[in-house]
């Protein structure tokens, strides 16, 4: 039957005209008509472009371009005063997904939430589960926009560079209030060099006293020649530690009788010699502009920086 | 061969089934009522829940909720959907395995949807031979307004179709009402109008060319076959005799007669033909377009009845009986399939039946791994997710045990209301004292979530690593 026709046997009996031309002798071209449901799809495709230019902003005209009549409007929330504002855009894929955003049908729980946590105290947020989940998902992302660079993912810091946010030893304060004020207002931290005010020796006795301070060796007669220095008007490191070497906040003062260490890191060195050399080497060289904490009031809204203080608060380490 | 018989494709040849009466029939408009029944009234079902919509059986998408009757199934447990997908599968190997294609002949969508609309059409349009002479017959008054109400019918039971599955995932008086107001959801107006589209194409215009060119069933079912399958057949020693099968004619009247001229029992009426849906002649042997539906069976019945005769000419059988041997219904596969349908079922079931309450789960938070106080205790950070999955309030605690010295610090959330339905996810703080060189609190910490209040269940126990500072400090 006519399936075992070989195929060129099978178009010659279509039948077809030829344009006429003719190739190396006998390659013709068949002169078959386009269907008809693909030419009226041609001349479709062509009304539709005209159409998309008027609708969509199209072609480039001198200095300026066809604006089309399609726009998009979203709500713009304040972040300051949390007041919605309508704007309308041209139509861009930009514009689509701020659109479609506050479209979305959680957004409205989201604004709410928001709005919650704008509202409430410090004490309040921390004892609201769903808030404290609203904030712990929103702050991560602050977090991690903001802070992760220095403070590292998880707040961990770096010692000797950045404080870690999840213990319990704060220079500045870790209550929420104090937190608070150190993201507004960013902090400075500064020590004087000590190594042109005292001898090698004299730096020597410091650090042995500071280092029985958290208990890591026991007193001597090195640690108090150092206690003399450090509480007296040639060191005068009380002026900031404080008398009980507990540190001022308020100065951000580091507290020295506690096993947190900031700065010279003494529980990483093996022998209590170069324990002793890192603190000395620090207090020789103190702290001036490495310290420093920038403020952010003008780089977030009082919103962002309500969440941060509250998730930075809840890393772990706060008072 | 001629050069016009070279066509590239066939053309569609119409099929007009002619109705017909018998058991299998009866058997198919009882399938059709029950499913019809079941699929267009089972939304409107209400089910009393509190916290929780009222709807029986409710696809709640956006609130990711499966509620059917009392059982309510979460995203979590959609592994469930699976089992069940699992579960139909060895059904259908089971089921043909045995009866060759009946889910085909009774059961499917196409097949119940098409043959609703053949009602509708012979309803409006009349039998068989009507049929035919107004489809060759020109376009007058008559034709159209037939066709038209046709049409017109199809039209609203393929809305209704479409619109009803929608009311499987919304609350279905909601959507009635929005639908008409024009203010459902674009979703909602796609859905209905794409299934009434698809319903409306497949079951009025393409029918049985869905079965024969589209379903990939028909191409596999003799994959299931096997000797002993139950299929629709053709008793050929029957019905050809000697001499094959021949009119009622003279001296072909009797049996007897037909039987001394080696003429079979087949009088060749082609009622058979006329009555499927697929429009096949059963006496040919069995073809991948046959949907098992036995409808010939019944056609020849009728005509065996009518000639006194004994009925089962084309009858429901296996190729092992018609050769006269005994069929085997309890074979290796069959129990087989048996025996796994069985197990599938019985672990879904069980599954369902013990499913928790609530569920909790515990994940270490690892950056930082622990956390040093200024004491020298030692911290680790948890996060613990809660699901209520029940339609009521419960009250869940978390403690901790397994570890020497270890509090539990979660800002007094260690008892926590849980809401109807609310997930929610927690911090967990556990830290323990100073840890000299030589103690060893233990690596592990167990999280233990009861629920206090609102229901009875299993604790549910979480062994999660507690990190402490390589050789202690």
């Amino acid at each position: 039957m006519s399936d075992n026709t070989p195929p060129n046997v099978q178009q010659q009996s279509s039948a077809v005209q030829t344009t006429g031309h003719a190739w190396d002798g006998d390659l013709q071209e068949y002169n078959n008509p386009l269907p008809r449901w693909w030419l009226w799809s041609f001349y479709a495709t062509a009304v539709f472009s005209v159409l998309y230019w008027f609708i969509y902003p199209s072609w480039p005209v001198g200095d300026t371009w066809i604006k089309g009549f399609g726009t998009v409007s979203y709500a713009v929330t304040d972040k300051v005063t949390g007041k919605e504002e309508e704007r309308e855009y041209r139509w861009n894929t930009r514009a689509l997904l701020l659109e479609d955003l506050g479209a979305a049908t959680n957004d409205p729980r989201r604004k709410d939430m928001l709005a919650n946590v704008r509202a409430a105290s410090y004490d309040q947020i921390v004892k609201d589960p769903k808030m404290m989940e609203f904030v712990r998902s929103v702050g991560k992302g602050l977090f991690g926009d903001n802070c992760a660079a220095c403070h590292g993912r998880g707040g961990q810091g770096v010692v000797g560079m950045y404080p870690n946010l999840t213990d319990d030893d704060w220079l500045w304060g870790g209550g929420m209030d104090q937190v608070h004020q150190t993201l507004v207002q960013g902090r400075k931290g500064f020590m004087p060099a000590f190594g042109a005010v005292l001898k090698p020796d004299q730096l020597d006795d410091v650090a042995e006293y500071v280092l029985t301070l958290s208990g890591e060796t026991q007193p001597s007669e090195a640690s108090e020649r150092g206690q003399a220095i450090f509480q007296g008007q040639v060191g005068g490191c009380y002026y900031c530690h404080g008398a009980d070497a507990k540190g001022l906040q308020s100065q951000g003062a580091a507290n020295l009788t506690d096993r947190i260490w900031a700065i010279a890191d003494v529980p990483a060195q093996k022998s209590v010699q170069d324990k002793k050399a890192a603190i000395k080497n620090f207090v020789a060289k103190g702290v001036n502009n490495t310290r420093i904490m920038p403020a952010w009031k003008d780089r977030l809204s009082p919103t962002d920086i309500k969440l941060l203080a509250v998730y930075v608060h809840q890393l772990g380490g706060a008072q | 061969m001629s050069e016009e018989s070279n066509p590239l494709y066939q053309k569609r040849i119409q099929i007009y089934p002619r109705s017909v009466k018998g058991r299998f029939r009866n058997l198919k408009t009882g399938i059709l009522a029950l499913a019809y029944v079941v699929y267009y009234l089972l939304p409107w079902l209400r089910w009393e829940r509190p916290n929780a919509p009222n709807q029986a059986i409710l696809y709640d998408l956006p609130g990711r909720h499966f509620y059917i009757f009392d059982l309510v199934i979460q995203v979590q447990d959609i592994f469930w959907l699976a089992g069940v997908l699992i579960i139909f599968a060895i059904l259908l190997f089971f089921v043909t395995g045995i009866a060759g294609r009946v889910w085909c002949g009774y059961f499917c969508f196409q097949t119940l949807w098409t043959d609703l609309f053949m009602m509708v059409e012979q309803w409006v349009q009349g039998e068989r031979p009507a049929r035919m002479r107004l489809d060759k017959g020109p376009w007058n008054r008559e034709k159209l307004l037939k066709r038209g109400g046709t049409y017109a019918l199809w039209l609203l039971i393929s809305l209704w179709t479409g619109l009803t599955f929608v009311m499987y995932w919304v609350d279905a008086p909601t959507l009635v009402t929005e639908m008409l107001l024009g203010s459902a959801p674009y979703a909602a107006y796609f859905t209905t109008f794409f299934l009434a589209t698809t319903t409306f194409v497949m079951a009025g215009l393409a029918r049985e060319q869905v079965c024969t060119y589209m379903c990939p069933y028909a191409r596999f079912q003799s994959a299931m076959f096997d000797h002993d399958t139950l299929i629709v057949s053709y008793d050929e020693r029957r019905g050809e005799g000697t001499q094959g099968r021949s009119k009622l004619g003279k001296g072909l009247k009797t049996r007897e007669e037909r039987q001394a001229r080696g003429v079979g029992d087949c009088i060749d009426c082609g009622y058979c033909v006329q009555v499927c849906p697929v429009g096949i002649d059963i006496r040919k042997g069995l073809q991948y377009q046959c949907i098992s539906c036995a409808l010939c069976v019944d056609a020849c019945d009728t005509i065996m009845d009518n000639l006194k005769w004994p009925r089962g000419l084309v009858l429901y059988t296996s190729e092992n009986a018609l050769n006269g041997k005994k069929t085997r219904l309890l074979k290796p596969k069959t129990i087989g399939y048996g025996v796994i349908l069985t197990a599938a079922t019985t672990v879904l079931i069980w599954s369902v039946l013990t499913r928790a309450p609530y569920s909790g789960t515990v994940e270490q938070i690892r950056q930082p791994l622990y956390t040093q106080l200024s004491d020298g205790s030692i911290r680790n950070s948890y996060e613990i997710k809660l699901n209520n999955k029940l339609t009521a309030p419960m009250t869940v605690g978390i403690r901790i045990e397994g570890l020497t010295g270890a509090t539990l610090n979660m800002d007094g959330m260690e008892r926590l209301e849980l809401e109807p339905q609310e997930r929610i996810k927690l911090l967990a703080r556990v830290q323990i004292p100073p840890v000299g060189r030589n103690d060893s609190p233990g690596d592990q910490v167990t999280f233990i979530i009861e629920p206090l209040a609102g229901v009875r269940a299993e604790p549910i126990r979480r062994q999660v690593p507690f990190y402490t500072p390589e050789g202690g400090r």
